[in-house]
């Protein structure tokens, strides 16, 4: 994969021909990362670094400043410190976000829960099939795959739209139809499970195209030798598919499972636009719940930095667990 | 360029898919099998396209027919929704800047996540790894909670309520996964190609740029897509970013009709249609790549 392979330098270099050496061997690629790396850093780890140091204070939007300056009347600017300046309030966000004192982290955690883990799952299961008979030669084959893939291209905020409006309690469609054949309108959003339920669909209608179309990619990595030979040897379809399919999609698969979780335990604009945590606050996940506990009026800086640094561990956790797990079997990534 | 991938021995994958297809081995399906593929299929496709297909046809109902109950699928067509959106509100500037914005970071994406996809891919350097776990880890980052932070260094550096604001904004989000995506297509490209071209006194960047991007097409126009629409239909930094009426970009502009109460249904239609169509545009260009361009990233991630 590499054609630029370290080899030591000799011990008795000193640091500086060690550096000047390790320059000489890398300064292209360095050159190539760097303007990546330099906007990652000013953009992402700045941020980063300023809101975990911002979780142990108080600040919000109304304590920021140190001293409140009011021009005075000959023009001249007048500064005293505010009485109410933020200060260090050490690990107080987290106890009041833990215990549940300010916003409901662990009914929003376990809602996010059950929104990723149908999200994904049927992401891929859905993704997996479509790809599966996709995959064959057959006519209309390009259609299918561009219609199919065509959720893909509508920006999530229009399809958040388009959903909320075909559950739309008096307008929409989905009533429509269910009037027609005789059963009574469903208020979609004055139920928890319902109002999720409609989260979640048109989560699922907005990422199987992904999960199809990287599957479908993966599918054609697979040698089809190995098909050819397993079949003279009478392997069943089914056989071939839970034999020589799914191994080969399992480095595919892995990624794309763990890019999904992330992608969706972190979706904002579909529970923020079609529920709009209704009722009551009850289909609010991590991402939005911290959002509107932090930013609906006084904006509060510091519990917003606290409910990101949490949600960044959850996500952290789960990558190493779920990196650990395949390592375990056997899996080099 | 173009001559480039004439050359006799290309290793890359190849990007017309029918090529790799499982074709059927026992002779011809079966016609039950058939009916049940096409008709699975056509039964997804319609889910697929449905939504949009509504969206649509609902965009050329007049109001009322739009915030009435019975189903129709066409009802006294008009035109006076998009003559609304057109022509009654800014739309036009909402629209230009956001193909600006979309536009750029789609070019600067392309740009820097190629030439770090490639360093990720043919170099063994110091931080090769941390950086791939970097990219990783960005992915975690739930946006809502970075504003505020980079709110104040736009503001800083004087960037608020500017367009240039929100590309860097967004190239925060798209580059690291579509460097991550090229470094996996880089690495499917046989080195010996490298090899050849640096024995032929190439550079390092000569190589990167005659022989390695004509090859990565797919990819890129893969990677093109991805990040022309995450730019194209972000609301939440747009709305942080950006202040003023001739500065907003489509998706936050459009916002303003969805007031809290009573939705204007009929003109939210017609935008929403205006909106999507250029996306679709990128993504008819994009599609006949989509998996040719995903294969080598998602295997090797």
């Amino acid at each position: 994969m590499s054609t630029v392979t370290a080899d030591a330098a000799p011990p008795s270099a000193g640091l500086s021909t060690k550096l000047r050496r390790s320059w000489d061997k890398h300064w292209t690629a360095w050159a190539m990362v760097v303007p990546v790396v330099a906007v990652l850093a000013v953009l992402i780890f700045y941020p980063l670094a300023n809101g975990i140091w911002l979780t142990f204070t108080d600040q919000t939007e109304a304590n920021q400043l140190a001293e409140i300056c009011t021009k005075s009347i000959t023009g001249g600017e007048v500064c005293k410190e505010n009485p109410n300046a933020w200060s260090f309030v050490g690990l107080d966000n987290y106890i009041n976000v833990l215990t549940g004192r300010i916003g409901e982290f662990w009914q929003w955690t376990g809602t996010t829960l059950i929104w990723t883990f149908f999200g994904v799952a049927f992401h891929y299961g859905l993704g997996l099939g479509l790809a599966v008979m996709i995959h064959r030669e057959m006519r209309l084959r390009g259609l299918y795959r561009v219609l199919l893939v065509l959720p893909w291209a509508v920006p999530a905020f229009i399809s958040a739209f388009a959903w909320k409006f075909l559950f739309n309690e008096q307008l929409g469609l989905v009533n429509s139809v269910l009037n027609s054949i005789g059963i009574d309108s469903v208020a979609w959003f004055a139920n928890k499970s319902t109002a999720l339920f409609v989260a979640i669909i048109t989560n699922i209608w907005l990422g199987v195209p992904f999960m199809m179309v990287a599957l479908l990619g993966g599918m054609q990595s697979i040698p089809e030798e190995l098909y050819e030979s397993a079949e003279i040897d009478g392997a069943t379809p089914w056989q071939r598919f839970r034999n020589i399919t799914l191994p080969g999609l399992r480095p595919v698969s892995m990624t794309v499972i763990l890019l999904g979780t992330i992608w969706t335990f972190n979706m904002f604009p579909i529970i923020f636009l079609v529920t709009e945590g209704q009722p009551a606050g009850a289909t609010e996940i991590l991402v939005t719940g911290a959002f509107r506990a932090a930013f609906e009026g006084i904006r509060n800086y510091s519990l917003a930095s606290t409910y990101g640094v949490l949600i960044l561990s959850i996500l952290l956790i789960f990558s190493v667990f779920y990196r650990r797990v395949l390592r375990k079997q056997g899996e080099v990534w | 360029m173009a001559q480039m991938t004439t050359t006799p021995p290309i290793a890359a994958p190849k990007n017309d898919a029918p090529a790799r297809v499982n074709k059927p081995r026992r002779g011809r399906r079966s016609m039950g099998a058939s009916i049940a593929l096409h008709g699975t299929l056509i039964l997804a496709s319609l889910i697929a396209i449905g939504p949009i297909l509504w969206v649509v046809l609902s965009s050329f109902k007049p109001g009322y027919a739009v915030q009435s109950t019975e189903i129709t699928l066409i009802k006294d067509p008009t035109f006076a929704n998009y003559e609304y959106v057109l022509f009654e509100t800014n739309f036009p500037e909402w629209f230009l800047n956001s193909v600006i914005v979309a536009s750029l970071t789609m070019l600067v994406g392309i740009f820097f996540s190629a030439t770090t996809g490639y360093a990720l891919s043919r170099f063994n350097f110091p931080g090769r790894r941390s950086l791939m776990m970097v990219f990783l880890v960005t992915q975690m980052f739930p946006i809502s909670i970075l504003i505020v932070p980079i709110y104040t260094i736009m503001s800083n550096l004087g960037l608020i309520n500017t367009l240039p604001s929100l590309v860097i904004a967004y190239l925060t989000i798209a580059v690291p996964f579509c460097a991550w995506m090229l470094k996996g297509y880089f690495d499917s490209i046989p080195t010996s190609l490298d090899e050849a071209a640096a024995l032929d006194g190439c550079s390092p960047f000569r190589i990167f740029w005659r022989v390695i991007l004509p090859l990565a097409r797919p990819a890129i126009a893969v990677t093109g897509f991805y990040a022309f629409l995450t730019a194209w239909g972000e609301v939440a930094y747009a709305s942080a970013f950006i202040q003023t009426d001739d500065k907003y970009t489509l998706a936050y502009g459009l916002q303003q009709f969805v007031p809290q109460f009573n939705p204007q249904w009929e003109y939210l239609t017609a935008a929403a249609v205006l909106v999507t169509i250029p996306a679709g545009i990128v993504f008819l260009f994009a599609q006949k790549h989509l998996v040719s361009g995903l294969t080598a990233g998602g295997t090797k991630g």
